[in-house]
């Protein structure tokens, strides 16, 4: 039996900070306003193999800000170890100074004052100049560009195009190889489509047909960097046809699959693999779980959950890597192999701030003509806000807040829910609200805002389901993302409990009244996972709301009140 | 009758899923087995005979992706030879209508006591295997398949 003291075991953590810099220097070189490229790429090399790794991307080609969580609580074996922890916490275990660079990119207070400081993060023509260096330092033999998934969609271009410019954006990166789980919501056929005639691979070792149990996808690839053989194994996000809209991809299922997982590796050992890499859209709890369970796993990338932490966290023999999201980070982890072994790893998470780095010319140039068709509309001002609007959080976001409040108005709801996604751009007080901005935060392709009658058990019973996703203790029983958003009504929730017993004190706020079992209420929503929802998209509410209500200014909102963390 | 109100539970249950903008798969209000309902069962076709652990593989998923379909795969281990071999495999579900969903008869010409059916669970719930071995010996487990609204935050 293995204590909870040595699976919690984040020395690597901590110690990685050291080995591999962690994020570095940057707080006080960039007070100093000498943030430079080459601080960020600044790496003491080690053995002859590099895996440059980014994930989550959601299709956003441009700099952007997002606002990491100041709630993102964890729950059994996860409860208060990294990646759940936040803000001073978190500052404190990964030894990071306030108000530096690394605590803008990677935690939340203070964001505004921060974020004006340092500008914005990410952008493709950055990441792209980053990628570039570290294959001019290493050479192009011994790198390999991996890409977590949640690449092709969150955006009104990738929507517009069905992926098509991250699809060109990512082969003119020269990606090796993707995984996938948003990707799935353009339909079975377009996936295909793209996996086929890409230059990288796909890989998907748990998506089979669900007649014959047929591989859907390629399950791995073998790659040879820096004369080693690297088997890398594709692990899509295996409750998608949970999470996402059965209907787009009626014949496959998808599950953990960890038995045909080890057989995977095991057959990448029998192939040769001095390095065996997952490449997971599992989320970070589930793989810290499935770590300890499958034997012979080298490095896991962690995908999914939006985690961003400047250090490795050691499982057993393997390593975990957290490269957050929306193109903020590029990991780069070195890897020494000796007797066709890992002989040892060396990490850095690569801040991408977009005003210390170089844009690429050649995929600015690609970035600005995938764009062009649509920029005049992407630019199109909606609205405007007075607050921070953001997404992320366990159980309220200020950008959802918004969604919330136009579902109210426009669809003449008492109650509104809206999906506790994680994915979407961070706005500032004083921004106009453009099309972009519309759209960064709604666009999928099942925006249908539906307006219904629910009782208040009906009510309390998807409360309690979304509740478990989250808060269920052991992760293999976990959905993942963060509670559904609801507007018009406050809840008590207590995370310790079981399902059926979380949500308490459910109460219309508007009236004060409890919310009473067998009452009916009108209920607006959207992102329904059912075939022929109707309704107008929610990007055309949400636009039509903030085009009425002036500038937004978000109250802080209350009406959830957590116990049991 | 009893069709009638399943199917009116059902349309309810998709209902309430488009509505919430999330997949309900299936809630019906309807009389549903519990745990001793199972050890009911168990113990009219076995009395009170010990029940060990071991031998039986139950493959179920964590969280059904389709309540109305959820693959169950079970096999037990033996040699399957006329002195040494699995008689009788039963699944119970301790949240369905109905406890009992399936038995399996085997014999040393099976070659495996290995069998996969695909079932619907009307709720949260725990699969039970017993399998019956030649010499009389009973082994057991029991599996939790998790059956929820869809959605996600991803």
């Amino acid at each position: 039996m293995i204590s909870r003291r040595e699976f919690l075991q984040a020395t690597a953590a901590a110690s990685a900070l050291t080995v591999g810099g962690g994020v570095g220097q940057l707080g006080r070189v960039a007070a100093q306003q000498r943030l430079t490229q080459a601080d960020i790429t600044r790496f003491d090399p080690l053995g002859t193999v590099t895996l440059l790794y980014v994930t989550d991307i959601h299709a956003q080609l441009m700099p952007l800000h997002f606002r990491e969580p100041s709630i993102n609580l964890g729950v059994g074996e996860a409860r208060g170890v990294p990646p759940h922890i936040s803000d001073a916490e978190f500052r404190k275990y990964f030894k990071l100074a306030t108000g530096s660079a690394e605590a803008f990119a990677l935690t939340s207070d203070d964001f505004v004052a921060l974020a004006r400081n340092y500008g914005r993060m990410g952008g493709m023509d950055r990441v792209a100049t980053l990628i570039g260096a570290v294959r001019a330092e290493r050479g192009d033999d011994k790198v390999l560009l991996l890409d977590g998934g949640d690449n092709w969609q969150g955006s009104w271009t990738s929507l517009q195009t069905r992926a098509q410019d991250m699809v060109e954006v990512m082969s003119a990166l020269r990606l090796d190889a993707m995984v996938g789980h948003w990707e799935f919501t353009y339909g079975a056929e377009r996936v295909k489509e793209i996996a086929d005639k890409a230059p990288f691979a796909f890989l998907a070792q748990n998506v089979r047909d669900n007649e014959w149990q047929e591989p859907v996808f390629e399950a791995r690839k073998m790659f040879e960097r820096g004369g080693a053989k690297i088997a890398v194994i594709g692990q899509a996000l295996p409750r998608t046809a949970i999470a996402n809209p059965r209907w787009m991809f009626p014949k496959w299922e998808f599950g953990i699959r960890e038995e045909d997982l080890q057989k995977q590796v095991d057959e990448s050992r029998a192939a040769g693999a001095a390095v065996v890499v997952l490449l997971s859209h599992n989320g970070f709890d589930v793989d810290r779980k499935l770590a300890r369970r499958v034997k012979g796993l080298d490095v896991i990338l962690t995908a999914h959950t939006h985690d961003a932490m400047p250090g490795l966290i050691r499982v057993g023999d393997t390593v975990l890597v957290a490269s957050g999201s929306h193109g903020k980070f590029v990991s780069r982890l070195d890897i020494e192999v000796k007797d066709k072994k890992v002989a040892g790893v060396r990490f850095k998470l690569m801040p991408v701030f977009s005003d210390a780095i170089a844009p690429d010319p050649a995929m600015k140039a690609l970035v600005e003509r995938v764009r062009a068709p649509f920029a005049k509309d992407l630019a199109r001002p909606i609205g405007k806000t007075d607050s921070l609007l953001y997404r992320r959080g366990n159980f309220n976001g200020t950008f959802d807040d918004v969604i919330c409040h136009a579902m109210l108005a426009e669809r003449d709801a008492e109650i509104s829910l809206s999906p506790g996604f994680r994915w979407g751009a961070t706005l500032l007080p004083g921004d106009a609200i453009t099309w972009e901005d519309v759209t960064n935060a709604t666009a999928i392709t099942y925006p249908n805002c539906y307006r219904s009658q629910m009782t208040g058990a009906q009510l309390k019973e998807i409360l309690e389901d979304v509740a478990d996703n989250i808060f269920h203790p052991d992760p293999y029983f976990q959905g993942g993302g963060d509670m559904v958003r609801v507007g018009g009504m406050g809840y008590a929730l207590d995370i310790s409990k079981s399902v059926g017993s979380r949500v308490s004190g459910m109460v219309h706020l508007k009236s004060g009244k409890p919310i009473e079992a067998a009452k009916s209420y009108t209920v607006a929503g959207w992102a329904s996972v059912n075939e022929n929802t109707q309704g107008p998209p929610i990007w055309d509410v949400l636009a039509a709301h903030l085009a009425k209500a002036g500038a937004i200014r978000i109250e802080p909102n209350n009406s959830v009140k957590v116990t049991g963390a | 009758m009893v069709l009638k109100s399943v199917e009116k539970t059902r349309r309810e249950t998709l209902t309430l899923a488009a509505m919430a903008g999330l997949a309900l798969l299936i809630a019906p209000r309807m009389s549903l087995a519990d745990e001793a309902a199972v050890a009911a069962e168990i113990k009219k076709l076995y009395g009170d005979k010990k029940l060990e652990s071991g031998k039986i593989k139950l493959d179920v998923p964590e969280i059904a992706e389709n309540g109305l379909v959820v693959p169950i795969n079970v096999e037990v281990e033996s040699p399957m030879t006329d002195s040494n071999y699995v008689k009788t495999v039963h699944v119970f579900a301790d949240g369905n209508p109905l406890p009992g969903v399936v038995s399996y008869r085997f014999t040393p010409a099976c070659g495996k006591a290995a069998a996969s059916i695909r079932m619907r669970l009307a709720q949260t719930q725990n699969i039970v295997c017993i399998a019956e071995m030649s010499n009389g010996a009973l082994h057991s487990v029991k599996a939790n398949v998790k059956v929820t609204i869809g959605g996600c935050g991803g």
